[in-house]
């Protein structure tokens, strides 16, 4: 018997085409907080869904032991059963169900199919006692604000008698305050005896709760530290998250920068549904010719939310600012206006937000400007044919022919796909959010000399990407942001991943 | 200890796929509308052989037609509909409320049958564009809103025909539904015209295709063997032939067929040539990313509804002008006969799938089981039951083919 509450040993999983994880090693000891670290996309949250059986047994390879026993669990319950318990980034409640409904959800205190709600509401004030929170069990959860509304999570997996504690990114979606107390009530369990993992990009945090830290990398255990006896410090942290060799991953440019193309001034956006809230807060910058501008940030810095809302406001409300393309002011009130001025975006969700995908790669590539080929309102489909021919061959996309449907191709293909569609609408900016998500290291390097090819023939280019490697080894200037406001600017000599990173989490109030 | 089978890595782990030549990919694409009309030639044959031969009896064949024009015209429209995600259960209630006030203005006013027919026409186009605005632009879900107007239109019926039907209506508006196109050669036993205009079209045919083939072959794109194009001509004017000269030897081409005929070829175009047309299948495809793609979904929406109107109007002066009366009881449950030609002829209830010609054939192959259902004598409770398992067995049909493709 081992001092481990859990182990993970030597976990590999693979999607087609990619490696999420590789040999994966992580130790947990009972009643410890053990903090999970690692870029977007080196395989924290994959690995979490191994260890809870979203991924079943046969899914993977290698073993998970749980208190001295294998387990291979087939789905949630059974990891649940044992007293592991998830709580995802994106909360899980119904809104429209009340709290107490919302805690026994699937666990409900019934007999013979009919529920208890008495022992219910007893249960559900005792959970809100433990976990601080001073709200009847019939209030709906949909009218909590976040904060309150992960304590319910957390009473959820209270409810469930937790042995194994993880939670995904808790704090994402919180303020300093909610953050502070949710902080201070883990601290509280891990007193009561309870194990927990949690996984966060806030390095203050971690340095605050945590006993012992483990790194991925790419899919790989980087090392896994003792808080306490290794002086570990946030710089100790951010290395060994992103000390990876950049060698040959990018292809080579000549950068051959012009006059400014396009600039955004004193951009301001507020939340669709949360009225009061600002989502992007006075953002300034500006693009030249040729020039790749890389745009970085976590996982909520706004900045899919700015590539949105200025690509004919797709997102957000109450818009204020000016943008400007060659020095003259330009109206992208809609998707339209922004297309026929010359803006491109190239959407970070490519299946839900870009590809038609019942559609064949042809029709994907003309639709955001059909009017290329089409007489009048008649879509000439000979013409339609060698124009999409044409990209299939300059772009490389693998495919027996571009009558093909979407659907069926590979991550990297269809990402080539929505590049032809928008190099098609013959933009002279393009706004790429997160161009190589979840493709292969090969299709990437593609993908890379695309971009460098468009800044090449004199586009301007906005990379957005939360892969620090990616915007170093790809772009020119750097913005950085960090809850909705953009905290720095380095140039390409300038920037580090450590600099970087710095910035990222650059979350006190401006002076 | 299992381990999973190691997948060779290499620098393009891209699953190639095998060699498809574009035509056989077409093929497959299409796979679905090609069983329909095999499906519907079955039936057909199923109830020439049940009936003896009257089904495709000249007087039959006239009058599967007449039967059948205004669902089949609802079915066009609603094509539409369904393509874009949404559902309209309000055209039946529509039709009958044009239907009503068409009947008022010609037969209690005496308005000349012209005006009456523009008015009817605006009148459905107007009545889409309420719909369309609360669709498209309210964003209430369309099951909702049509199921309000269905309830709404059908008391305005009432209303307005206080409880009891309009009747006769003026010759010239009952020739709508009713008339033939006059045989200007006077043929002694058979219909000349019917039998030259069959001729043009054949020709017609012909001549558009070749010019296909040369256009394609001029672009450098595969085409079919010449012996297969000429295999596929010659079905095709048999066909013509055979329909024109079963046509001829009654009274001819019925009027309805002509704005029929149209309606098919004019729609058909718009979807599948224009951009409108793609702007349609590409919001029910995945309405986020047409937006994204510049789409003003919002609008196209909402001309899909007033389009639908339109053709609602339509739908209910053909049939009023069909029954010779306005009633109160005129477009009952029609749209559900429009929908279920729609998924029959293999629109997804998910949006983005479907073809104007697909909604044709499911609308004959619902017509047709009518037709011939009660030929054998067979009750309209029967009828009623075949066809619900008959729409059931199209859509699992589909859904099976979907699940074997991927």
């Amino acid at each position: 018997m081992s001092q481990f509450i859990l182990e993970m040993r030597g976990i590999t999983k693979e999607f087609p085409g990619v490696k999420a994880l590789e040999n994966v090693n992580l130790q947990v000891k009972e009643g410890e907080i053990h903090a999970l670290c690692g870029e977007n996309g080196a395989g924290k949250s994959t690995l979490m869904k191994v260890l809870s059986g979203v991924y079943p047994y046969g899914t993977y390879s290698g073993d998970i032991l749980f208190k001295g026993g294998v387990c291979k669990f087939k789905d949630i319950k059974q990891s649940e059963e044992l007293g592991i318990v998830i709580i995802h980034q994106e909360l899980a409640l119904i809104p429209y169900l009340s709290i107490a409904e919302n805690i026994f959800l699937g666990n409900e205190q019934a007999k013979r199919g009919v529920i208890n709600w008495n022992e219910t509401i007893v249960k559900t004030k005792e959970l809100l006692k433990k976990v601080g929170l001073n709200e009847s069990p019939h209030t709906l959860v949909g009218n909590l604000g976040v904060g309150k509304q992960q304590l319910v999570e957390i009473a959820k997996a209270l409810s469930k008698e937790v042995k194994l504690l993880i939670l995904d990114e808790p704090t994402a979606a919180l303020n300093e305050d909610d953050s502070e107390n949710l902080l201070r009530l883990l601290l509280e369990f891990k007193k009561q005896g309870m194990t927990a993992i949690i996984i966060s990009h806030k390095l203050n945090e971690i340095s605050k709760v945590a006993d012992s830290i483990t790194i991925l990398r790419d899919g790989k255990t980087i090392e896994t530290l003792d808080m306490r006896k290794d002086h570990v410090t946030e710089d100790r942290i951010i290395k060994g998250m992103v000390g990876r060799d950049l060698t040959n991953r990018y292809p080579k440019r000549e950068p051959n920068i012009g006059e400014v193309i396009f600039e955004v001034k004193n951009w301001n956006v507020y939340h669709p549904l949360h009225n009061e809230r600002k989502v992007i807060d006075d953002v300034n910058f500006y693009i030249r010719k040729g020039e790749i501008v890389g745009i970085a940030g976590l996982m909520g810095a706004g900045r899919t939310e700015l590539a949105m809302s200025i690509f004919g406001k797709s997102y957000g409300k109450k818009i204020s600012g000016q943008i400007f393309k060659n020095g003259y002011e330009i109206d992208v009130s809609d998707v339209s206006k922004a297309i026929e001025n010359g803006i491109a975006y190239v959407t970070e969700d490519r299946k839900g937000n870009g590809l038609i995908l019942m559609d064949d790669i042809r029709k994907n590539i003309t639709l955001s400007r059909l009017n290329k080929v089409a007489k009048k309102f008649v879509v000439d489909e000979n013409k339609e044919i060698v124009e999409s021919e044409k990209y299939r061959e300059r772009l490389k996309i693998k495919t027996p022919s571009i009558f093909q449907k979407t659907e069926k191709l590979s991550g990297g293909n269809q990402q080539k796909v929505v590049l032809s569609k928008w190099i098609f609408a013959q933009p002279d900016i393009l706004i790429l959010d997160e161009p190589t998500r979840g493709i292969d290291v090969g299709a990437k390097y593609e993908i890379y000399t695309i971009i460098n090819q468009l800044a090449q023939d004199g586009k301007g280019i906005l990379l957005v990407s939360s892969e620090l490697p990616e915007i170093l080894g790809m772009c020119d200037r750097i913005y950085v942001m960090c809850e909705g406001r953009i905290t720095g600017e380095l140039s390409r000599d300038e920037a580090t991943q450590e600099n970087l990173m710095k910035l990222m989490t650059k979350t006190e109030v401006r002076g | 200890m299992q381990m999973p089978t190691q997948k060779t890595m290499t620098r393009h782990s891209e699953p190639i796929e095998p060699k498809i030549q574009p035509f056989a990919q077409m093929i497959k694409n299409n796979i679905r509308s090609y069983s329909m009309v095999v499906a519907l030639v079955l039936i057909m044959l199923l109830f020439q052989l049940l009936t003896d031969g009257i089904l495709l009896r000249p007087l039959n064949v006239t009058n599967l037609i007449l039967q059948n024009s205004y669902i089949l015209v609802l079915a066009i429209g609603m094509m539409l509909v369904i393509i874009t995600g949404h559902i309209d259960l309000s055209v039946g209630s529509v039709a009958a409320f044009v239907g009503a006030l068409a009947g008022i203005l010609m037969v209690q006013h005496h308005v000349p049958m012209i005006v009456t027919v523009v008015l009817s026409l605006l009148l459905g186009a107007l009545i889409g564009a309420w719909q369309g605005f609360w669709i498209a632009y309210v964003k209430i879900p369309a099951f909702i809103v049509t199921l309000a107007s269905m309830l709404l239109f059908r008391g305005l019926t009432m209303v307005v025909l206080k409880g009891q039907s309009i009747a006769p209506f003026p010759k010239s508006f009952q020739n709508i539904s009713s008339g033939f196109l006059p045989d200007v050669f006077h043929g002694k036993n058979i219909h000349l015209l019917t039998l030259i205009i069959g001729g043009l079209l054949s020709i017609l045919f012909i001549w558009l295709e070749i010019k296909k083939r040369n256009n394609a072959k001029t672009y450098g794109f595969d085409v079919i063997p010449a012996a297969m194009f000429i295999g596929k001509l010659i079905s095709i004017v048999v066909v013509i032939t055979v329909f024109s000269y079963v046509l001829a030897t009654y009274e001819g081409i019925p009027n309805i067929l002509i704005i029929l005929a149209t309606l098919i070829v004019a729609y058909s175009f718009v979807a599948n040539k224009t951009i409108v047309g793609r702007h349609i299948y590409a919001i029910g495809g995945n309405e986020k990313a047409a937006q994204l793609s510049g789409v003003k979904t919002k609008r196209v929406t909402f001309w899909v509804f007033v389009n639908m109107g339109v053709l609602a109007a339509l739908s209910g002066l053909i049939f009023a002008a069909r029954l010779n009366a306005a009633t109160p009881k005129a477009g009952n449950l029609f749209e559900l006969d429009a929908i279920a030609a729609c998924f029959i002829g293999g629109a997804s209830a998910y949006g983005g799938i479907g073809t104007v010609s697909g909604a044709i054939i499911g609308g004959l192959v619902m017509g047709v089981m009518n037709n011939g259902m009660s030929l054998l004598g067979l009750g309209i409770d029967w009828q009623q039951a075949i066809k619900g398992l008959v729409l059931l067995a199209a859509v699992a049909f589909d859904i099976y083919n979907k699940n074997k493709a991927s």
